[in-house]
């Protein structure tokens, strides 16, 4: 799990790639519905402003879309600095 | 709203628009079928269903198209999303399956839109694509070719620009040639059905090697959005101009409408008065001036205000500004176990809590939604606002605070915070006392790229608000005012009677036997009568307070001297008791009525009405204890 880099804990600006798209047991739909809205591995993303108290939600570019996330929904995104 | 489902012409052919949220199909919808639009709700859910038709040649041939709610997919996870899939699936109950479905994609954004697209394909419904937004693409440097794309995904191509009328002429082209023939869709418009059931990322390839191909795969951001955001969203300068934003809009809600609404006042006062010259008759003279002419003018007059406010949340919302509010604010209502969502439905019910409470059906989480449809009655619509203003001018002196304060401002300020307050405090103890509101739940929201709101959108926004608001005019409000009138003016007084005449109408005896309820919170008789018609809608207060003084001062001008005549007979924390009383009562019908509509039973109606019930009793019954403590009896 070292070399799990979760979106949420991206800096700003930078960009990634998703890897995949974690599955909670509690909350199984989540993941698919991150899917839905583009969060599919190969695609790019990148952190573009984050609330000021706790980075909590913040704003992400996935793909050519932006949306906003809560802090527990990006933890689900697995991503990585390279295509 | 009838939930009943409605249709113009069964036997024309029906066109479904299908879409991602924010792709600006709704704007395709408005210019295909410009005002030849019907609004009503699907047949057992409280979906909104947007059916419209198209007309077209010498012979009039028509279309029915249907405005389906907007999807990601067509996985049913929403109420929106599963009417969508149902449609299409020619499941839903009392809709005929499309003949042909028009998938509108967003052109700037290909990679996610398109899937929606490929979904519906493969459900064998006959498909066009609408390349919306084409302009936009151009623009970006995205040179989209139709016929490659087409031939890509074994559908028809169209590019269209939605915000212009013109933009649509290719698509209406397209549509009158394929339903030319009435027997059937030529073959054009027919895309073979591919059989093999492919999954999500199988879709995401297919896309992203279609796009690779055309030379359009690369990720061109819209700068321009990209740049607003920078400020709009920054984590300081972001919170403040939403404030500044919301300032503005309160602003031009109460000052833009002040004039408009002394039109309406006067006007019908006017009218008023010229119908009571002509008829002699005293009762009929008295029904159709206090009862009709004066009932309808008292609630007619919030249509500036109503109209206003919505003027802004539609241009906020087109702009693509309102979803960014709701980012902004989203820590502010998780703190009290709500989302950024709320936050519209919320802004909306400072008008009035039915377009409210309606507009909650867009947070897809079930538990926020019952939530921010239990809160939405606290905000301060402006059916209260005439209630505030009588008694403010009556009972509050007109002096001011700490050198520049206007103390009447303040008192309304106070009323307006403490509905919002009282609302936080309601969905704060609903996330700490139950189990669901403990769960952290998804956000998920699109921040869509900013536009120039149009005319066209904006204004048939606001003659639907106006129509639904006009039609709750001519129906439960007159109605319930006009019963008042009766139950205020009979039965006449038997020869001999000592006391005023109201007293003995049924709305006396009525009055008389509420007054021990609302004793201990301050309400005289003449308020706990006029509590009753306001349960039709708040402001009815004042005219029926009005009916019940002039009543009982046997006629003369009331409208002018209601103001001075409570002041007299009323002590101030029986005044203030009743402002808060109607800072948090359940004191409107047409609310309760729509809340049973959107939850589609009695156990939310009822929940709502018992618990507003108890807090407002509360709270006045506090309020006019410490008041009287305090030496204001």
């Amino acid at each position: 799990m070292d070399s799990f880099l979760s979106l949420d804990r991206l800096p700003k600006h930078e960009k990634a790639w998703v890897k995949a798209v974690r599955s909670l047991e509690s909350q199984s739909g989540l993941a698919r519905q991150l899917e839905d809205i583009g969060f599919v591995p190969g695609e790019q993303v990148q952190i573009l402003s984050k609330a000021m108290i706790g980075g909590d939600p913040m704003v992400v570019r996935v793909g050519q879309s932006t949306f906003a996330l809560r802090q527990a929904e990006a933890q689900l995104i697995e991503v990585s600095s390279e295509p | 709203m009838q939930t009943a489902t409605l249709h113009f012409v069964d036997s024309s052919p029906l066109v479904a628009l299908i879409g991602n949220p924010n792709c600006g199909k709704t704007a395709i919808f408005n210019a295909l079928t410009g005002s030849h639009q019907k609004v009503a709700n699907y047949a057992g859910v409280t979906v909104e269903r947007k059916e419209g038709k198209m007309v077209w040649g010498d012979t009039g041939q028509t279309l029915r198209v249907l405005d389906l709610p907007g999807a990601y997919s067509l996985y049913p996870r929403s109420l929106d999303e599963r009417v969508t899939h149902d449609v299409l699936k020619g499941l839903a109950a009392g809709e005929k399956r499309p003949d042909l479905a028009v998938c509108v994609v967003d052109a700037t954004n290909l990679r996610r839109t398109l899937k929606l697209a490929l979904a519906v394909q493969r459900l064998g419904v006959p498909c066009v694509l609408a390349l919306n937004m084409s302009d936009m693409a151009k623009k970006r440097g995205l040179h989209i070719d139709p016929e490659a794309l087409s031939s890509a995904l074994r559908m028809p191509v169209v590019p269209t620009v939605g915000i212009h009328a013109q933009g649509v002429a290719a698509l209406k082209a397209h549509l009158m040639q394929a339903f030319a023939d009435p027997l059937g869709l030529p073959e054009t418009a027919l895309a073979p059905a591919p059989t093999s059931d492919s999954s999500d990322t199988h879709d995401a390839k297919r896309i992203q090697s279609i796009l690779h191909d055309l030379g359009i795969d690369q990720i061109q951001p819209d700068a321009w959005s990209e740049h607003i955001d920078r400020w709009v969203l920054h984590p300081l300068w972001g919170p403040l101009l939403l404030g500044g934003v919301l300032f503005v809009v309160f602003q031009a809600v109460f000052d833009l409408a002040i004039a408009p609404m002394d039109l309406i006042k006067n006007t019908f006062l006017a009218l008023g008065g010229y119908v009571g010259s002509l008829i002699d008759d005293p009762l009929v003279k008295s029904l159709l001036v206090d009862g009709l002419i004066a009932g309808a003018g008292a609630v007619l007059v919030f249509l500036p205000q109503i109209l206003i406010l919505f003027f802004f949340i539609l241009v906020l919302e087109e702009s693509g500004y309102l979803p960014r509010a709701a980012y902004l604010l989203d820590k502010l209502m998780g703190s009290v176990g709500l989302s950024g969502r709320s936050f519209i439905p919320l802004l909306s019910s400072f008008a009035c809590a039915i377009p409210g409470i309606m507009a909650a059906r867009t947070i897809s989480n079930p538990r926020d939604r019952w939530v921010t449809i239990m809160i939405a009655p606290l905000m301060t619509c402006s059916a209260r606002l005439p209630v505030y203003t009588l008694l403010i001018a009556a009972f509050i002196p007109n002096t001011l605070v700490a050198g520049s304060l206007s103390l009447r401002g303040l008192v309304l300020f106070a009323l307006y915070l403490m509905g919002i307050v009282g609302a936080m405090a309601v969905a704060w103890v609903l996330k700490r006392f139950t189990r669901a509101g403990t769960l952290t739940r998804p956000l998920m929201m699109e921040l869509p790229s900013y536009h120039w709101p149009t005319a066209q959108n904006v204004a048939m926004g606001l003659w639907q608000r106006a129509k639904i608001f006009i039609n709750r005019v001519g129906g439960v409000i007159l109605l319930l005012t006009l019963a008042l009138w009766f139950l205020a003016s009979f039965p006449s007084p038997d020869i001999g009677f000592e006391g005023l005449p109201i007293e003995a109408s049924f709305a006396g005896m009525l009055g008389h036997a509420l007054a021990p309820i609302f004793e201990p919170i301050g309400f005289n008789w003449q308020i706990s009568i006029a509590l009753i018609p306001g349960m039709a809608a708040r402001e009815v207060v004042v005219s029926a307070l009005g009916t019940v003084y002039a009543l009982s001062s046997q006629g003369g001008d009331t409208a002018s001297n209601l103001g001075p005549l409570i002041a007299q007979s009323w002590s101030l924390a029986s005044a203030l008791s009743l402002m808060v009383w109607f800072v948090f009562a359940p004191q409107c019908l047409s609310t309760i009525a729509t809340v049973r509509r959107e939850t589609n039973g009695w156990r939310m109606p009822l929940i709502m009405l018992s618990y507003l019930f108890v807090l407002a009793y509360a709270a006045s019954f506090l309020t006019y204890h410490l008041a009287l403590v305090l030496g204001l009896g």
